[in-house]
């Protein structure tokens, strides 16, 4: 459980400590004028954006305890590690640049440059696609070499880990595909679901890291 | 200047007023009304596990009477009262409905931020209710498994439901943390970004902030159940061994390699212990406005409350362990987990001082909302004592599964939330639903529930110290009990029942006041926090009428010195409050 003590309490401690900044040295009991009572509006940020941080809390919160019970179950007796398939190292490299075009397209919607956002979009999905299907082709492969999900605990975690990271990132394809048709249709008030998704989708990529790290690794 | 973006949206921000009876009260996506929603289905499914826990009682009260109880039923009726308690009613009422109600109305909102993903919550919620409740009609029945759902036994042959029951539970699960998570990130994100000008966190009334603090430990724990949930949902289906060992059932090898049950129990608990501050902080927010407004004096240490429930928050997730002490653990392991135990009870007992002294030289108005909040202190001091004996592991390993656990948690989580549950609803009922309820039936209400369940839960401490074990279906004859811990059990049981029965009072009064209850005024308890300060009881759509209120001080100004009356509502501008309130003066 030390891995996810360890990022719980980086991010419970993160907030603790800005609830305290906030909440020290302040004077509930005094009525003051609105305009002297400092509005304590926290991260100056849109409220997407609070809720998308907060999501990812969560979503780390769930990938963090994944790892440590994957770190304490590792220690039992019956544990083979699992000799990953090469073929991950290319999708790995599909997902970096997926999450590469993604920024690009980003950027250009900051910019306002309308041009490159319709094939940063197109060509986002088509990399994150190829990634999927990719993974699936790594199942493929494991399966026919007789490397089942029950052959072993560690082949459970691979494809526990690998599905729910899929999962996540279907679940990031739909917003993307939303804001790709919206895109296409009148093709206002997308920028915002671009921002978010490229964030979205840098923390995917991270955690594949970090997985595909814990994988290797072990 | 972020306050003027904040103040900017609420221009952009549309609120269309629903048309429809359909769009009005059915797909609502107005917070009140989702509330009240989450509200109704977690009290159904509340007195569903009540039912539950008035058989389980009978069985063990009276054995070998009722024949329609069988060990699978007695199982089953266990392990569904105390899931639905604890997550369906408790979890669901606190967040779900006093969080939506009360959040936008205390912090001066509209409504929450993300209505629409708000409404999905709840129907998302209502599904994992109906998946749950399905599982009493599938072959096999509903999943006996404990409410911990240990395994092995929570899926091998041999425990009730384990063919379709256990799935459907852990589906369930999986459905309500998909609609707490929705839920949460709205309730987070309407206390950070939508409170009205002037609403500092420090202004903020307590019970925003036991919500507040409550759903960021549900966001963060409730992943743990997701995690251990789908593990074991595949160690069912496609067997795989996360933490089924290599186990033989009924002198067959199921397949199973050596995972580690434990494993499980890390994850259950890392969430499970956050869940009793999930349940208990909202509740110590909400009792620290009730004694407040009702006894007229400020909350005794007002900054010391919000750092307390930012403590135990914080510590809540250190503590896990202290429910697997007899799991076989390393010494220093568990010398860890004591000594957090240990210290959470430091910032909780700052809480319990904090309300004695609010009471102390108050105006108290022994109104059923004050007294149920006044029952809860009792029962949560009580809860929390026997709490300290189980803390410690030398005192934890014989008193472990034995009724003295069964009492310190009824207690403790069980009893004290829904004091407080039936005291904030007594409060806030003339906001909710514009009208008064009947005083004297409120009155008989709370005694005998609060008498009632002193009766069920003390004599439990007793049979404890004798070693009577919990969740046996029955005890026979054993050589370390005398016949008469069967007589105090049948008398617990007469008094679940009377308990129980007269929740029919509530229910009553509920039926009463809608129809034949006196109109309300939009104050009744003179209180100063935001949600009395309405321009319509109840509030209609958008709260607020035309413009957004204005927060000038803290929800504690009762009793103010040379001010006429004696609340001063959070809306008031500063300067028609006495000089001597005012900033840089040294009060007296």
């Amino acid at each position: 459980m030390e891995i996810g003590l360890i990022f719980l309490a980086i991010m419970l401690g993160s907030l603790l400590f800005w609830l305290l900044k906030q909440t020290f040295n302040t004077e509930p009991w005094v009525a003051e004028a609105v305009e002297e009572a400092e509005y304590q509006a926290p991260f100056n940020a849109k409220p997407r954006i609070v809720a998308l941080t907060t999501l990812l809390a969560v979503v780390t919160s769930f990938f963090a305890l994944i790892f440590s019970a994957y770190a304490l179950r590792m220690e039992l007796g019956d544990w083979v590690p699992l000799t990953e398939p090469q073929l991950l190292w290319a999708n790995t490299g599909i997902l970096i640049a997926a999450s590469l075009v993604f920024q690009w397209t980003r950027n250009a919607a900051v910019h306002e440059d309308a041009t490159r956002l319709k094939p940063g979009m197109l060509i986002t999905g088509l990399l994150t696609a190829a990634f999927l299907v990719g993974q699936f082709i790594a199942w493929q492969q494991l399966n026919a070499s007789g490397q089942f999900i029950t052959t072993n605990p560690s082949n459970a975690f691979f494809f526990l880990m690998t599905g729910l990271h899929a999962l996540h990132i279907l679940g990031g394809m739909y917003v993307w595909g939303r804001a790709t048709l919206r895109l296409y249709g009148d093709s206002d008030n997308v920028r915002q679901s671009i921002e978010l998704c490229t964030i979205y989708w840098h923390f995917l990529l991270l955690v594949w890291l970090v997985m595909f790290g814990l994988l290797l690794s072990t | 200047m972020a306050y003027v973006a904040i103040a900017d949206r609420d221009h952009e921000q549309e609120h269309h007023d629903p048309q429809t009876f359909i769009t009005k009260y059915i797909w609502s996506q107005d917070h009140k009304v989702i509330a009240i929603q989450y509200g109704v289905t977690a009290i159904f499914v509340g007195v569903i596990a009540l039912i539950l826990s008035a058989m389980m009682r009978l069985q063990l009260g009276f054995p070998e009477t009722f024949s329609f109880i069988n060990p699978e039923n007695y199982y089953q009726f266990v392990t569904m009262h105390g899931m639905i308690m604890v997550i369906y009613l408790l979890t669901a009422l606190f967040l779900g409905g006093f969080g939506n109600y009360l959040i936008p109305l205390m912090c001066g909102s509209r409504d929450m931020v993300f209505p629409y993903m708000n409404m999905l919550s709840y129907w998302v919620y209502l599904v994992s209710v109906i998946i749950l409740l399905i599982s009493f009609f599938v072959p096999g029945g509903a999943t006996g498994a404990g409410w911990t759902l240990y395994p092995p036994q929570a899926i091998m042959p041999g425990t009730p439901g384990t063919d379709w029951g256990i799935l459907l539970m852990l589906a369930s699960l999986g459905v309500f943390i998909v609609a707490f998570t929705m839920g949460g990130l709205n309730y987070v994100t309407t206390v950070l970004q939508a409170r009205c000008r002037g609403m500092t966190l420090m202004r903020m009334p307590l019970s925003v902030w036991g919500i507040f603090m409550a759903t960021i430990l549900g966001l963060l724990a409730f992943p743990a159940l997701l995690v251990s949930a789908i593990m074991m949902i595949l160690d069912k289906t496609v067997m795989t061994s996360f933490f089924m060992p290599a186990i033989s059932s009924m002198g067959q090898d199921p397949g199973y390699t050596g995972g580690s049950p434990v494993l499980f129990q890390h994850l259950f608990w890392f969430f499970g212990h956050p869940e009793v501050y999930i349940v208990a902080l909202p509740a110590f927010g909400i009792v620290s406005d009730l004694l407040s407004t009702h006894a007229r004096k400020n909350i005794f240490g007002y900054r010391m409350m919000v750092w307390a429930i930012i403590a135990i928050g914080g510590l809540s997730f250190v503590v896990w362990a202290h429910h697997m002490y007899v799991s076989g653990m390393n010494p220093y392991f568990g010398f860890f987990f004591a000594t957090t135990t240990l210290i959470i009870a430091v910032p909780t007992a700052i809480k319990v001082y904090n309300w004695v002294l609010t009471l102390w030289e108050g105006n108290i108005h022994l109104r059923v909302p004050m007294l149920f909040a006044i029952g809860f202190v009792f029962t949560f001091i009580h809860g929390g004592l026997t709490g300290l004996f189980l803390g410690n592991v030398t005192i934890d390993l014989p008193l472990s599964d034995t009724y003295f656990v069964v009492a310190h948690f009824h207690m403790v989580m069980g009893v004290s939330p829904i004091l407080v549950v039936f005291g904030a609803i007594y409060h806030w009922w003339p906001k909710i639903s514009g009208r008064m309820y009947n005083e004297t039936l409120g009155k008989w209400h709370f005694w005998m529930t609060f008498l009632g369940t002193y009766a069920i839960y003390l004599p439990m401490h007793y049979l404890g110290f004798q070693g009577v074990p919990r969740r046996y279906f029955a005890m026979g004859d054993t050589e370390f009990l005398p016949a008469s811990a069967q007589d105090l059990n049948a008398a617990i049981t007469i008094s679940a029942l009377f308990v129980a029965a007269t929740q029919i009072l509530f229910f009553a009064n509920i039926i009463w006041s809608l129809t034949r209850g006196p109109k309300a005024d939009p104050n009744p308890w003179d209180a100063t926090s935001l949600e009395w300060q309405t321009p319509d009881t109840p509030p209609k759509h958008g709260n607020w009428g035309h413009d957004l209120p204005e927060c000038h001080r803290w929800a504690y100004d009762y009793s103010v010195p040379d001010y006429p009356d004696d609340f001063i509502p959070q809306n008031v501008p500063a300067d028609t409050a006495p000089v001597g309130r005012q900033h840089g003066v040294e009060e007296h």
